[in-house]
C-alpha cells in the first residue's frame, strides 16, 4: 500500500492573487460566441447538421478571443471580461432578448449587458428565429402538455433553453491519448463504413465532425501557445517569463498528445472543462472523479522528484479558481431555479474503486484542502461515503463543512452502487459511480444522464385533487372526483396517484419532445469524442450513442403532501373535527391568513386584469387598495377565525421529520406516487426514466406559483426541499430528522435524493462535535440514506448578511444540490435559507 | 420476565442527539424529582416529583409525564443507529434518577439487555444500596463533587456532602467507570484552592482518572421566572475561558484527565 499524505499545505499568494481578480470583474454577457457561431451557420446552410456543428465549433476554436490573465499556471478562457458568459442563440434566444433591459437589475442572477453587445445580439438572432432547439421542441409537444406547463404543474424550462450538459465526459481518455488519438480512433472507425451502410448518411458525417473538433480543441490550444510565447519575450519580470514559457509549452504538447506531467494534465484537464462549455450551454458539466484520473500523473511526478507536494496543491488550487471563472445568463424563472450565478461542476473524490476497494489517494486530500483554500463555490465537491472510508477523510471534509461553505455533500456508495445496478449499470462501472450537477450519479464518460430533466411539482396535482383536475378554468388534470366521492382518505390518495401519474405522463411527452429536438438540432461532436460508445456506434450522445442513456426529472414536496394527507386523515375521517369541503375552503381561503407579498402581488395582478377586462380604468390608488386587502385576506370575520382554528390543529399535528412511523410511512408511500409511475417510460435515446428527489433551489420560485396545501403551508411559501422534513417542522433533532428521510426508498430515486441540514457553528466545536458529526452522516448511510448536506452558518450571521452585504461577498452557503454565495441569491431564497431548521444540541 | 418493561416513571423530557454527557452521541432521559436545591440549577422544573405547569415564551407548558420503561425504551432504541457508530448509548439525567430509583434500574436492565450503552447523571445522594442495585447495568456512572465543605454544599444546595462523598468512595470501588463533574459556580467554588480540593478528592478514589469542569451559565433563569420563582444567582456571568484553563491545569496537576464541558 502507499502511503496516504493527509497533512495540510498551506494556501500561496498567487491563489488569493486570483480570485481578487476574478471577483474584481462584474458578471457580463459578451457576444462573440454569437456572432461567430452565427456567420459558421450562415455559411453552411444545407450541410449535414454534424458538420454544420463541427465547422461552427472550429470557428469558435480560431476566433474567440485568447485571454492569459496575471498570475495564471493554468490558462484558457471563455470571455474577456471576468466572470463574463457568452450566449448560446441556437438553442434559445427569445427570452433574452426580452429580458435586456431587466437582466441587469433583477434579483436573481443580474448580468451587465451594454447597448452595444443587445444590439449585436439583436441582428444575430434574426438569422435562428425558427430554427432553435426550444422551437422545435414546442412543435413536438402535445397540447396537454404545452397547457400542463402552463399551468406550473412541471417546468422543463432547463433544456428547453439552453443545452443539456449534466455529463461527466471521459477525461481519463483525453489525458492518455489526447486528442489526436481521439482523432485516430475516429478516423479509423471512419474507415470501416461503407457507402452502402444503412447508416451511412449519418455515421460517415458524424465521425468526421468528431475528428474536426478534436483538431479545432488543438488548433484553440496553439493559439495560446503562441500567446504565451510572446507574453514571455515581452515579460521583463524572469519568474513570470519562465511561467509563460511553462505554459506555452504544455499548451503545445496538450491537449493534442497525451499528458506527461501533472501539470500537463491540469491544462489538459483545464481545456476539456472549457471546450465542453463552450461547444454547448448545457450546464453541469462534471470533472467527476478527478482524484482517479489525474492521480497517475501526480504519482508519477512525485517519484521522479520533478513535482513537489506543494506545487502539486497549486496547481489543484488553479484548477479550482478557473472552475468559478465559467458563467452562464438564463432566463430569469431558470436564474432563480438554478440561483447563485451556478454552473454545478462536480467533482467527487474517494469512495471505491472498479474493484470495490477504497479509492483514497492523495489527491483526495488536496481536493478538499483546494476548496479550503480557495472558499469558493466550485467546483461542487462531493464526497463518496462507504464502510471502508478512511476515518481521516472523513474528519477532513468534515473540517471543511465546519467552514459553512456547504461542502463537500456526502454521498452513500452503499445505496448508490445496487442503485445504479438496478438500472442496469455492469458492477464495475457501478462502482466507479461520479455525481453529476446537483446530486445526480451516473458513470462518468459512458452515460447521456439527462439529469435534472424536469422540475416537477408534487403540490399542484394535490391542488388539483380539490378541485376535480381544473385549474383557473381550464381541466389540466383528469377528472378524479368531486369532494363528495372522497368517503374514505384511500378514495382521496387513489385520486392524487391518479393525478401524479396523468401529469408523469405529461412531462414525459414534454422530456421527449424536448430530447428529440437537440438529437435532431444540436448534436454536440466535441462533446461526443468523449463519451464511449459515440464513436463506435458511430453516434453523438444526443442521439444515444452513450453506453447508458437515462432522463431523470426530480420531483419535490413529499414532505408536504405527506404532512397534508397525515392531516386530512386525522382531522377529516378519523376525528371528524372538519368536513373535507371546509377543510378545502380553509385552503382557499389561505387558512385566513395574510399573504406573503409577492402572492399577495400576483392575486392582485390577477384582479386588475379582471377589472380591465371589463372596460375599467386603474389608478394607482386602486391597485395599492386592492393590493393591501388581499394581503391583509380580508375575509369575513367568523369564517377567518374558524379558517385559523383550523390551521392551529394542522399546525399541532405530527410532522415528518420527527422519526414518527405514522406520518414517515406516509411520507415513503407519498414518494412512491412519483418515483414508481416515473420508472415505467423510455426516451428517444433508448434508455429509461429514473426519478430524482431534489429541487435545486426551484422550491421557492415554483412555491410562488402554488397556492396554499392541506399541510398547512401557505400560499407562496417555499416547498419543502428535497427529502428534507419542511422547513421548521423537525423539532427533535438530527437524528430524528434523518430517520424520517431514511425511511423513504432512496433506492427506487436512482437519479438522486438530496437532504438539507442546517447546523449551527457551535455544533462542530471541538473533536467531539466532529465526531459526532461524523457518526451522524455514518449512522443515516447505514439506514440506507442516499445524500446530506450540510449549511454551517449561524442564523444571525445569515441576517445580518442580507443586512449588509458588503460585509459578506464571500460567505458561501449550501443552497440546494450545490452552493453559491449568499449575497448573490435573491431575497426569498436567502429567507428560505435562513429559515431552514437549525439543529444545535451538540 | 420483562416485568420491568411495565415498571412507570415520571420523566420531564428526552433529548436525542447530546454529546456532552457521555460517550459518543446519546438520548437522555430526564427523571423528574430531585433532593438537591442546587441554587443554580438550570433545570429548576425538574426538582419537584409533581406534575408541574411552567410559562414558557407566554405558553402554559406541562412539565412531567408518566411513562412505562417500555415506552422510553421504544424512543431509545430508535436512534441505535447513531449510538454504534459513535459509540453513544442512553444517559440517565434529571433531576436526580435516584430518586425514583425502581424506575431508574428498569430503565438500564432494559437498555442493557438491548445491548445499548448507558450512563447516568448523578448527585450520588441516595442510600448507597439503590446506587449498588443499579451498578452492573451502568457503563458510566458522571458523579458531581460540587465543594469539600459541607457546610457551603448545603448552603448552597439544602444538602451536606458526607454521603455523597462516602457513595463515591465505594461506587469507585464497584462501578465499570466513574467520571467526577464539577460545576464551577462563581461565588461557590470557583477558586484554585477549591478546586484543587476536589479533584485531590477525586483523584484519590479508585480507578478514577478523569475530571470534567462545567462552566455556570445562566440559560435556566427564564425558567424560573416561567415557575414564578425567584432566581438566586442575580446577575452572575459565567466563568471565563482563561478562568477554566486555569482550573483545568490545576486539575491535571493531580494526575487527572481533565476537560471542560461535558
Amino acid at each position: 500500500m502507499n502511503k496516504v499524505y493527509t497533512a495540510d499545505i498551506p494556501k500561496t499568494n498567487r491563489i488569493q492573487k486570483l480570485i481578487d481578480d476574478l471577483y474584481s470583474g462584474t458578471p457580463t454577457i459578451e457576444s462573440t460566441r454569437a456572432e461567430i457561431i452565427t456567420e459558421s451557420y450562415q455559411a453552411t446552410e444545407g450541410l449535414p447538421i454534424y458538420l454544420r456543428k463541427s465547422a461552427a465549433f472550429r470557428a469558435l476554436m480560431e476566433k474567440l478571443p485568447v485571454v492569459i490573465r496575471d498570475h495564471e499556471l493554468i490558462v484558457g478562457c471563455n470571455s474577456v471580461v471576468r466572470r463574463g458568459c457568452q450566449t448560446f442563440p441556437e438553442f434559445s434566444n427569445q427570452w433574452l432578448e426580452e429580458e435586456f433591459d431587466t437582466v441587469a437589475t433583477r434579483s436573481a442572477d443580474p448580468f451587465y449587458i451594454s447597448e452595444e453587445t443587445a444590439a449585436k445580439l439583436k441582428e444575430v438572432h434574426k438569422y435562428w428565429k425558427g430554427r432553435t432547439t426550444s422551437e422545435l421542441a414546442t412543435s413536438y409537444m402535445a397540447p396537454e402538455t404545452l397547457a400542463a406547463i402552463e399551468h406550473n404543474i412541471f417546468t422543463v424550462g432547463n433544456y428547453f433553453y439552453n443545452g443539456i450538459g449534466h455529463v461527466s465526459a471521459d477525461y481519463d481518455k483525453v489525458l492518455r491519448i489526447g486528442f489526436k488519438g481521439i482523432y485516430e480512433q475516429a478516423k479509423a472507425e471512419r474507415a470501416k463504413c461503407n457507402i452502402y451502410d444503412a447508416d451511412y448518411t449519418t455515421r460517415y458525417p458524424f465521425l468526421t465532425s468528431v475528428m474536426e473538433s478534436c483538431e479545432a480543441a488543438i488548433v484553440f490550444a496553439k493559439r495560446y501557445a503562441q500567446e504565451a510565447r510572446k507574453m514571455a519575450d515581452n515579460c521583463a519580470d524572469m519568474t513570470r517569463r519562465k511561467e509563460l514559457l511553462t505554459i506555452a509549452e504544455n499548451c503545445e504538447k496538450v491537449p493534442a498528445n497525451g499528458a506527461k506531467s501533472f501539470h500537463e494534465a491540469c491544462q489538459s484537464f483545464w481545456f476539456v472543462q472549457l471546450l465542453i462549455q463552450t461547444e454547448s450551454s448545457g450546464h453541469s458539466i462534471s470533472p467527476g472523479r478527478f482524484d482517479q484520473y489525474m492521480y497517475p500523473y501526480y504519482k508519477k511526478d512525485m517519484e521522479s522528484g520533478v513535482l513537489t507536494r506543494e506545487q502539486a496543491q497549486e496547481l489543484v488550487d488553479c484548477v479550482w479558481v478557473k472552475l468559478n471563472s465559467l458563467n452562464k445568463v438564463r432566463d430569469a424563472l431558470s436564474a432563480e431555479g438554478f440561483a447563485g450565478y451556478s454552473m454545478f461542476q462536480n467533482l467527487v473524490v474517494g469512495g471505491q474503486d472498479i474493484h470495490g476497494m477504497d479509492a483514497t489517494n492523495d489527491l483526495s486530500y488536496m481536493c478538499i484542502a483546494a476548496s479550503m483554500h480557495v472558499n469558493l463555490p466550485q467546483p461542487s465537491l462531493s464526497m463518496r461515503v462507504w464502510n471502508g472510508t478512511p476515518h481521516d477523510l472523513m474528519v477532513k471534509a468534515a473540517e471543511l463543512t465546519k467552514t459553512g461553505i456547504g461542502l463537500p455533500a456526502y454521498y452513500n456508495d452503499e445505496i448508490i452502487i445496487p442503485a445504479l445496478i438496478s438500472r442496469g449499470l455492469s458492477l464495475e462501472d457501478a462502482r466507479d459511480y461520479c455525481v453529476i450537477g446537483c446530486v445526480e450519479p451516473q458513470k462518468g464518460g459512458k452515460t447521456d444522464g439527462w439529469h435534472d430533466a424536469a422540475f416537477f411539482n408534487m403540490l399542484r396535482p394535490l391542488e388539483l385533487v380539490f378541485s376535480n383536475g381544473m385549474d383557473q378554468g381550464v381541466q389540466v388534470g383528469p377528472k378524479t372526483g368531486t369532494l363528495e366521492d372522497f368517503d374514505t382518505c384511500d378514495k382521496l390518495f387513489d385520486a392524487y396517484k391518479k393525478q401524479m401519474e396523468y401529469a408523469i405522463s405529461l412531462m414525459v411527452n414534454a422530456d421527449n419532445a424536448v430530447d428529440t429536438a437537440h438529437m435532431q438540432r444540436c448534436p454536440l461532436p466535441f462533446l461526443s469524442a468523449m463519451v464511449t460508445d459515440c464513436i463506435g456506434k458511430g453516434k453523438s450522445a444526443q442521439e444515444g450513442g452513450a453506453v447508458y442513456n437515462f432522463t431523470g426529472p426530480q420531483g419535490f414536496g413529499i414532505a408536504n403532501v405527506a404532512d397534508g394527507l397525515y392531516a386530512i386523515k386525522e382531522l377529516v375521517y378519523k376525528t371528524k373535527t372538519v368536513t373535507l369541503k371546509e377543510y378545502a375552503d380553509a385552503i382557499r381561503n389561505n387558512f385566513g391568513m395574510p399573504y406573503c407579498d409577492g402572492y399577495a402581488e400576483k392575486l392582485t395582478v390577477e384582479v386588475m386584469k379582471e377589472i380591465a377586462a371589463k372596460g375599467f380604468t386603474i389608478t394607482e390608488e386602486q391597485i395599492a387598495e386592492v393590493y393591501q386587502q388581499v394581503k391583509e385576506n380580508n375575509i369575513d370575520a367568523p369564517k377567518k377565525k374558524k379558517y385559523q382554528a383550523l390551521y392551529e390543529k394542522i399546525k399541532a399535528l405530527p410532522k415528518f421529520g420527527n422519526d414518527l412511523d405514522e406520518v414517515d410511512r406516509l411520507g415513503r408511500e407519498v414518494a412512491y406516487t412519483y418515483t414508481r409511475p416515473v420508472e415505467q417510460y423510455q426516451n428517444p435515446r433508448g434508455g429509461v426514466y429514473h426519478a430524482g428527489l431534489y429541487p435545486v433551489s426551484a422550491n421557492v420560485p415554483l412555491g410562488m406559483q402554488t397556492g396554499a396545501t392541506p399541510d398547512g403551508r401557505l400560499a407562496g411559501t417555499p416547498i419543502a426541499d428535497g427529502v428534507s422534513p419542511v422547513a421548521g417542522s423537525d423539532v427533535n433533532g438530527p437524528t430524528a430528522a434523518a430517520n424520517s428521510v431514511a425511511k423513504l426508498d432512496h433506492c427506487i430515486a436512482s437519479n438522486g435524493t438530496l437532504f438539507n441540514m442546517k447546523f449551527h457553528p457551535s455544533a462542530l466545536k471541538g473533536s467531539s462535535g466532529i465526531e459526532a458529526f461524523i457518526s451522524l452522516i455514518r449512522a443515516f448511510f447505514d439506514q440506507k440514506g442516499m445524500h446530506m448536506q450540510f449549511n454551517v452558518v449561524s442564523r444571525e450571521t445569515l441576517r445580518d448578511a442580507q443586512l449588509h452585504p458588503e460585509n459578506y461577498k464571500n460567505l458561501v452557503v449550501r443552497v440546494a444540490g450545490y452552493s453559491a454565495l449568499f449575497t448573490t441569491l435573491s431575497k426569498s431564497l436567502q429567507d428560505d435559507i435562513i429559515n431552514r431548521t437549525e439543529q444545535g444540541g451538540f | 420476565m420483562s416485568d420491568y418493561l411495565n415498571v412507570s416513571g415520571r420523566i420531564f423530557d428526552i433529548q436525542k442527539f447530546s454529546v456532552h454527557d457521555g460517550p459518543g452521541i446519546r438520548t437522555i432521559v430526564f427523571l423528574k424529582g430531585c433532593a438537591l436545591r442546587c441554587k443554580w440549577c438550570c433545570n429548576p422544573e425538574s426538582q419537584k416529583p409533581e406534575i408541574q405547569t411552567m410559562l414558557q415564551g407566554g405558553k402554559e407548558k406541562t412539565v412531567g409525564r408518566d411513562v412505562t420503561v417500555g415506552e422510553v425504551l421504544e424512543l431509545v432504541k430508535q436512534d441505535m443507529p447513531y449510538y454504534r457508530r459513535s459509540g453513544g448509548g442512553m444517559t440517565l439525567s434529571g433531576g436526580e434518577m435516584l430518586c425514583q430509583s425502581e424506575f431508574a434500574y428498569a430503565l438500564l436492565r432494559a437498555a442493557k439487555e438491548s445491548a445499548i450503552h448507558t450512563a447516568v447523571e448523578t448527585t450520588g445522594f441516595a442510600p448507597y444500596e439503590k446506587i449498588e442495585k443499579m451498578l452492573p447495568f451502568i457503563d458510566v456512572v458522571l458523579m458531581d463533587i460540587k465543594h469539600r465543605d459541607s457546610k457551603k454544599h448545603q448552603a448552597f444546595t439544602t444538602q451536606p456532602n458526607e454521603r455523597i462523598l462516602e457513595n463515591a468512595v465505594k461506587i469507585a470501588e464497584q462501578a465499570k467507570k466513574l467520571i467526577i463533574r464539577v460545576p464551577v459556580i462563581p461565588t461557590f467554588n470557583d477558586t484554585e484552592a477549591e478546586i484543587a480540593a476536589i479533584a485531590e478528592f477525586a483523584a484519590s478514589l479508585k480507578n478514577v482518572t478523569e475530571i470534567h469542569l462545567l462552566p455556570y451559565h445562566s440559560f435556566g433563569r427564564d425558567k424560573y421566572e416561567g415557575l414564578g420563582r425567584e432566581y438566586l444567582m442575580g446577575d452572575l456571568l459565567s466563568p471565563a475561558d482563561e478562568q477554566m484553563q486555569k482550573f483545568k491545569t490545576v486539575a491535571e496537576k493531580f494526575g487527572l484527565q481533565c476537560k471542560i464541558g461535558g
